[in-house]
């Protein structure tokens, strides 16, 4: 048999692309996402790195330096109250990086949780169908009639505050909105020949569900992902910041906002101000990256980008 | 800072002195005019009998008289009470100090024409002291010492008494105690004041619109001949603290009676100048640290000494005075009364009260690794009400952190926090108060007895309750003294049941044409308003209409 062959200075493989090769074009692509990813990936770096990166106690209180403004000097230690201190003459760069901490954990948990369960019920309640998914679904139009924060408020006066019971009270909203928009695509996979096959050959529900379905509603999942940490930081500051959230000592943002909003707006702007931009920041950061993710994955956008 | 708080020292000052000196050319009262309140708290009833809270004092006080009052000219003193529907001086024991005889002021009206007589004040306190079954009296404990209420007359009311009692005369003089109609009482039942009002109070209630208001005009017919001097008053409705500060920033309203922040005051006096007038007062009202005996290991006395050890009252005066409504050191009675222990002593006998901090601490840090318990873990209990609960409950998590105990903070709104304390007992320690109206030590200080329904320390003392016992049969004050001493060192030092930490400390901002209204040691307190009045040319300059 004949063959011919290519010459060899033409049969060049493509040069194997390096993680800055693929960072520079998501920062081309993505600008808007890149610039969230750097605020997640500082605010990640902040509450990992916490103790290191703190110049003081985050609950130590120094009244001989309350409300002292952003540059006053502690005078036994020599460090540097850079962001100010608060009524208790704690440090407002402390508290803010230890926040981060507080705000990733029920950002991350709160989210992980909600949109993971929601995942399941999402797909359970398409493949099933039928009784099941009229019952689920009735279920998640209950939950989904109350605005987030008004369910997660409802959930914190019943069981009470504390970060547990933040992660708790934002997760459960979260798990209808997910199965919803999960199960719509979940919908559409149901009627595809991939599952009737598998259904014929004589696979487990489970089986069905979590390998030949769940992977084929990722995109939507990672999209809501994305955006509930960012409404989940926004709640818990928001919660905190109505005394039914995180409480003292415990260093979060919307609670030290709490503490300074109304009584320093005029005299001590500092302490309400530092809190409000880093829950600004954290929540346009994680929105932008989700922006992003969403052009990413879906067909649709990621032509047009 | 310093500065800064310098500047608003002068701007306080110079606003007293700005006042006074306009008090100085204007003194003669004036007639006319509406008062404008907030209140930050709701009406749960208009029945004193069976309220304690500002909520419903504030704006119904002025329709009622009581039998005797503070004085209203002299409300900051704990021991000045006058006649208010009796005549001539508060009655002196008689019969070993068994017998009280208070002539009846003749020529009293209720507002719906009804007359006076002792016969009405009789049944007032029947239902107070001995309510029948199914009515609640919520000082009816006050009262024990009660034998018998007669009248032996239409002018004259007589209390027998089953020992001479140091109690008595201030739990007469307590602001919930309004005078009804016996007519009132015997036509519609002792439940109708619960929903109506009819007193002969200062002014005639006019009508009060839920979650709005609640209007009063003056009563002409008033026993204090000349007043009020206000036409009417109006009690706003305004349970947010910023609310009712903008109210009276932006003269919506003239003054507020419960108090304000330290920030709220200085806000208000570096926006308004010498338009406010500040008064400020020592507050019948004291925080405590609460540990729960039945839950280990504060079972154990050398963890609950560890507790108060801990706490540097001295420093948080200095400088939570700054942030909260909170202030003065102090033991179990109130700081100015003359019953109450001087510092000197409560720092050379009561742990927690000594000068070197440093050493209470090692002290505390000694008694916990005794126990067994170095590096204490616990949680707190604190209710979610800012001023002063959360405040003071966060500088205790610091001042138990600088001890090396560590210390998580649950907050609870006020329907489960009191769950939680009365009914659950699932706290380790919880932050607690005792608030009362008029100071009255014996009874103030019956918070401590195991005993008591408002103890929630969970614990058992029989020395205490005796301790207790003898100084409510003490005639006078010579001998309650040093019975109270004893009393409170086994409450404060050696039971260390609970933890007083710092005294309330009451701010009042109100415009500087309010006149005549003097600050007292509690919220409740002197607030039937007869004595104001508006001072119309301050007023008209300060642009309020």
């Amino acid at each position: 048999m004949a063959t011919s062959e290519l010459p060899n200075d033409e049969f060049v493989l493509p040069k194997q692309k390096t993680i800055w090769d693929n960072i520079l074009r998501m920062l081309r692509r993505q600008p808007l996402g890149s610039a969230g990813a750097v605020v997640i990936i500082l605010m990640a770096f902040a509450a990992v790195f916490a103790e290191s990166i703190a110049p003081f106690d985050p609950e130590l209180e120094n009244f001989e330096y309350m409300l002292s403004p952003p540059g006053t000097v502690h005078e036994d230690t020599g460090k540097v109250f850079y962001f100010g201190t608060d009524s208790f003459g704690r440090d407002q760069l402390s508290r803010m990086i230890y926040g981060a901490r507080t705000a990733l954990l029920v950002g991350f948990t709160a989210s992980f949780c909600g949109a993971f369960l929601g995942l399941i019920l999402g797909v359970a309640s398409a493949y099933f169908g039928g009784y099941i998914d009229l019952v689920l679904q009735r279920v998640c139009d209950v939950f989904m009639a109350f605005p987030l924060i008004i369910m997660a408020l409802a959930i914190v006066s019943i069981f009470g505050t504390g970060v547990e019971m933040v992660i708790i009270a934002i997760t459960i909203p979260f798990i209808p909105n997910c199965a919803r928009v999960v199960r719509s695509s979940a919908l559409a996979l149901k009627g595809l020949p991939y599952i009737d096959a598998a259904r014929s050959v004589g696979y487990g529900h489970v089986r069905i569900i979590m390998r030949h379905m769940v992977p084929n509603v990722m995109a939507p999942f990672l999209i809501m992902l994305t955006a509930f940490v960012g409404q989940a930081i926004l709640t818990e500051a928001s919660l905190s910041y109505l005394g039914m959230g995180v409480q003292e000592p415990t260093a979060a943002w919307g609670l030290m906002l709490q503490g300074g909003a109304e009584e320093y707006a005029e005299s001590a702007p500092w302490v309400p101000i530092w809190p409000g931009v880093a829950i600004t920041l954290a929540v346009f950061g994680f929105n932008l990256f989700g922006d992003a993710v969403r052009d990413v994955l879906d067909p649709k956008l990621r032509s047009q980008t | 800072m310093k500065g800064l708080a310098q500047k608003l020292g002068i701007a306080v000052l110079g606003a007293t002195f700005a006042y006074s000196a306009s008090t100085a050319k204007a003194a003669a009262p004036e007639y006319g005019g509406t008062l404008n309140i907030v209140v930050g708290s709701k009406i749960p009833s208009y029945d004193g009998h069976i309220e304690s809270t500002f909520g419903m004092i504030h704006p119904i006080r002025p329709f009622y008289s009581l039998l005797i009052r503070e004085n209203p000219d002299n409300p900051a003193s704990p021991t000045d009470f006058v006649c208010d529907l009796c005549v001539g001086d508060v009655p002196k024991g008689t019969e070993g100090g068994t017998k009280y005889t208070f002539k009846i002021r003749t020529g009293v009206k209720f507002h719906d024409g009804t007359p006076l007589t002792s016969a009405d004040i009789k049944a007032t306190f029947d239902k107070i002291v001995n309510p029948p079954e199914g009515i609640a009296s919520n000082r009816k404990a006050y009262f024990k010492m009660v034998e018998s209420i007669t009248t032996p007359d239409a002018e004259t009311l007589v209390f027998k008494l089953k020992h001479p009692s140091g109690t008595f005369i201030p739990s007469v003089a307590m602001p919930f105690n309004f005078v009804y109609s016996k007519k009132d009482l015997d036509t519609h039942g002792l439940k109708w004041h619960q929903k109506n009002i009819n007193g002969t109070g200062a002014f005639s209630f006019v009508e009060h619109v839920q979650g709005s208001h609640v209007k009063g005009k003056k009563y002409a017919s008033y026993h204090h001949k000349g007043r009020p001097y206000l036409d009417s008053y109006t009690a706003l409705a305004a349970p947010k603290m910023s609310v009712r500060l903008q109210a009276i920033r932006g003269g919506r309203a003239d003054i507020e009676f419960r108090g304000f922040p330290p920030k709220a005051r200085d806000d208000l006096v570096k926006a308004l100048g010498d338009k406010i007038k500040v008064q400020e007062s020592d507050w019948n009202c004291v925080l405590l640290a609460t540990p729960n005996h039945e839950v280990k290991p504060f079972d154990d006395p050398r963890v609950r000494k560890a507790l108060t050890l801990s706490i540097d009252r001295m420093s948080g005066s200095k400088y939570l005075s700054n942030i909260a409504i909170v202030k003065t050191p102090g033991g179990i009675v109130f700081p100015s009364h003359p019953m109450a222990t001087p510092m000197s002593e409560l720092q050379a006998n009561i742990a927690g009260y000594g000068k070197d901090v440093n050493a209470s601490r090692a002290e505390a840090k000694k008694l916990l690794q005794e126990a067994g318990q170095s590096g204490l873990k616990f949680t707190f209990l604190n209710r979610g009400v800012d001023q002063p609960y959360k405040i003071v409950g966060t500088w205790l998590l610091g001042q138990w952190k600088k001890a090396g105990m560590k210390v998580d903070q649950v907050v609870k709104p006020t329907t489960p926090f009191y769950a939680s304390l009365r009914k659950k007992g699932d706290f380790d320690v919880s932050v607690d108060f005792n608030c009362q109206s008029i100071v009255n030590p014996i009874a103030d200080v019956s918070k401590f007895l195991p005993t008591a329904g408002n103890n929630y320390a969970n614990f058992e003392d029989a020395e205490l309750v005796s301790i207790y016992d003898e100084m409510l049969k003490a005639g006078t004050e010579a001998e309650q003294k040093p019975l109270l001493r004893k009393y409170e060192k086994r409450v404060l030092n050696d039971l260390a049941s609970q933890a007083i930490t710092l005294w309330w400390y009451k701010i009042n901002p109100h415009r500087s044409y309010v006149k005549g209204w003097k600050i007292a040691p509690s919220h409740y307190l002197n607030q039937s308003l007869d004595n104001i009045w508006i001072d119309s040319a301050e007023k008209k300059r300060q642009g309020v209409m």
